[in-house]
């Protein structure tokens, strides 16, 4: 068996019937190019989720104050004031690799300057804050060590809080009053965009958590503490560490339960990559299935064809053509129509996602990998659907086949 | 090569299962044919000569009995097997001519090189069509359509085809039944023509003047072989061509 001429013969019997082929072809091409766009837009939403979370820093672990039950009332986590300053210095002082910690308490307030005003979210820190999260700052200063010690009225203003309260002004070097406390703004910082929640991450004034305890929000407790980790790979016994150690300050007994949780940054992004991973299954799923109404369509296409061409199946077992030869020569016609057709659908399919995401604004992504497999499945589904007529051709008789009308 | 018997059957059957009846269409048949024989086989329709055609032609297997083909027994092969004798030693001429439609002169002449087991290059393929199609006069017609041919001429492709893997034995069914008569005698002329080259050629055919074309004719009843005579006073097509043409401008 030739395989030039075969396939000469499977363009030239595409060919004869150009707009059946070409309405077959748009079944996979529809199919393949839905899988590439929904896929792609799946991915393009988990990979900004991703992003999202790395922008929390590297190598962090979050330790959040635990819930309590006070008179049966259950607080949520952070709700218990559980970690005290000492926590932090004690982490600081004695778990191997840490390379930054920062104390933090939040609030949210009503901030003002001249006779503009904002309400606002405000994060009490440490100095180590700004490189744990990797959020160097657009204009200015941040505040220092020494600022923490002395709880000096400083802060750092997001974008957003900037814009609000001092339009085109540069803020740097203003005062802003916060509790009718004047503090001195250092400087602006780069903006980060929304949360993986939503929230505006620029809209915050950060200040030393010290100068935030005293003067702002009152307390003697911390909300969480956040650590970096200097190597990827001490992250779980850094983790296992600090439970003892605060378990141990916090004299919880073996068998009770910890009044603080510990989440490293890894299992954060799982979960938030989760909702984003489910998404792109059921997006790819949902065209997949157009995927295989299109594979049927090549089916239906090749029986109808299979049986227009009786005679002429006849006539090339007649003159020596034999079962596999025949086989072959339908499979290749299948094939072609399935993966010309997926060639065209990548293409449409790159082209769909790339015009949602400049008109849309949705984020896609399109792998090599995704481009690959979308063709080989498409290639699959040819040999899949074009076996059972392939075969019923490669079974016929040839005295029936050249008897037919 | 011998120049003896290229055909023997041997008491051949062949019965048809048509649900619970059993039809017999040949019911013992012995047949010998030599090299360079020219056979007109007739008979009726339900004759047995159809099934007995398919037979010679190895596109189906007796249901008892042996066929030996060039002195192998070709009884027992497989359905690969006998695609591969069909390729290799024989060649099919149709009542319906059974070109492949849009498809050209060349490519429907080089489609039994395309299942042969000998790899041709391309220019190998369309030269050796070439020289077939020019062989049975339609030199200049080979990138013509199915569909711009007269049925002569499709006749004439459909010979090319039948001839260009150099087959041992040609089988025609009823070659000149879509014909009329005058493009008849032009078709035997090839047959005659190609039968003094040595071919084998085994004809069915209901009509007593095209039978007279050949050199021996079997003639079928119910299944078994009634009468097989040397045709004593053979037409000769050549003659006749010549004869229609001197005729034609009366």
């Amino acid at each position: 068996m030739r395989i030039a001429p075969t396939l000469n013969v499977a363009y030239r019997a595409l060919r004869r019937n150009k707009m059946r082929s070409v309405l077959t072809a748009l079944g996979i091409i529809i199919g393949v190019g839905a899988v590439i766009a929904m896929v792609g837009i799946g991915n393009g939403a988990k990979a900004q989720v991703e992003a999202q979370i790395a922008s929390l820093g590297e190598n962090v672990i979050l330790i959040f104050s635990g819930s309590t039950t006070s008179s049966g009332i259950r607080t949520g986590w952070g709700g218990a004031g559980t970690l005290k300053i000492e926590d932090a210095e004690a982490i600081r002082r004695e778990v191997p690799g840490v390379i930054g910690v920062s104390e933090e308490v939040v609030s949210t307030t009503q901030v003002a300057a001249g006779n503009q005003n904002w309400f606002t979210r405000i994060y009490g820190e440490s100095a180590d804050y700004f490189d744990i999260r990797q959020w160097p700052l657009a204009d200015g200063a941040p505040f220092t060590a020494q600022d923490v010690r002395s709880a000096n009225k400083v802060c750092v203003i997001g974008r957003t809080t900037a814009t609000q309260v001092y339009g085109n002004e540069n803020p740097i070097g203003q005062i802003l009053r916060i509790k009718n406390v004047p503090f001195t703004i250092l400087g602006v910082l780069t903006p980060k965009g929304l949360s993986p929640q939503g929230v505006d991450q620029d809209d915050i004034v950060v200040m030393p958590y010290t100068s935030a305890m005293k003067r702002v929000i009152g307390g003697t407790t911390l909300r969480n503490i956040n650590v970096q980790i200097g190597d990827a790979r001490q992250i779980e016994a850094a983790q296992q560490q600090i439970i003892s150690l605060l378990r141990q300050r916090h004299n919880i007994r073996p068998g009770r339960d910890d009044d603080f949780t510990v989440r490293t940054q890894q299992e954060i992004a799982e979960a938030a990559t989760a909702t984003s991973r489910v998404m792109t299954v059921l997006l790819g799923a949902i065209a997949g299935v157009s995927l295989l109404v299109g594979g049927i369509g090549i089916m239906n296409i090749m029986l109808v064809s299979v049986t227009e061409r009786t005679r002429e199946i006849g006539v090339r077992m007649a003159v020596g053509a034999r079962g596999n030869d025949i086989l072959t020569q339908f499979l290749i016609e299948a094939v072609a129509l399935s993966s010309v057709g997926g060639v065209i659908g990548i293409i449409c399919g790159i082209a769909a996602s790339r015009v949602l995401s400049i008109y849309a604004n949705w984020p896609t992504l399109i792998s090599i990998s995704s481009i690959v497999i979308a063709f080989l499945f498409s290639a699959a589904v040819g040999v899949f659907f074009g076996f059972y007529p392939a075969r019923k051709a490669a079974a016929l008789d040839p005295i029936e086949a050249l008897r037919y009308e | 090569m011998n120049n003896g018997t290229l055909v023997r059957l041997v008491d051949v059957h062949k019965v048809y299962h048509t649900g619970e009846m059993e039809v017999p269409a040949v019911r013992g048949v012995s047949l010998e044919i030599k090299r360079g024989e020219f056979v007109a086989l007739m008979g009726a329709s339900g004759s047995g000569k159809s099934t007995l055609m398919n037979i010679l032609g190895c596109l189906d297997r007796p249901s008892s009995g042996q066929y030996f083909l060039d002195d192998a027994d070709v009884s027992g092969l497989s359905r690969d097997q006998l695609a591969e004798i069909r390729n290799r030693k024989l060649g099919f001429v149709f009542q319906s001519f059974n070109l492949l439609a849009r498809t050209s002169a060349r490519e429907n002449a080089e489609l039994p090189l395309i299942y042969s087991s000998q790899h041709l290059s391309n220019t190998q393929l369309r030269e050796k069509a070439d020289r077939v199609l020019a062989s049975v006069g339609l030199a200049g017609r080979e990138d013509h359509f199915p569909s711009q041919l007269s049925g002569g001429q499709q006749q004439r492709v459909a010979i090319a085809r039948a001839l260009i893997n150099e087959p041992e034995m040609l089988l025609a069914d009823e070659p000149t039944g879509n014909l009329d008569s005058r493009t008849s005698v032009e078709i035997m002329a090839i047959f005659q023509q190609l039968n003094e080259r040595g071919i084998t050629i085994i004809m069915v055919t209901h009509e007593q003047d095209i039978a007279a074309y050949a050199n021996r004719n079997v003639i079928m009843r119910d299944g078994l072989i009634r009468d097989d005579h040397l045709v004593t006073r053979r037409s000769d097509a050549k003659a006749h061509v010549q004869n229609g043409r001197d005729a034609e401008p009366i």
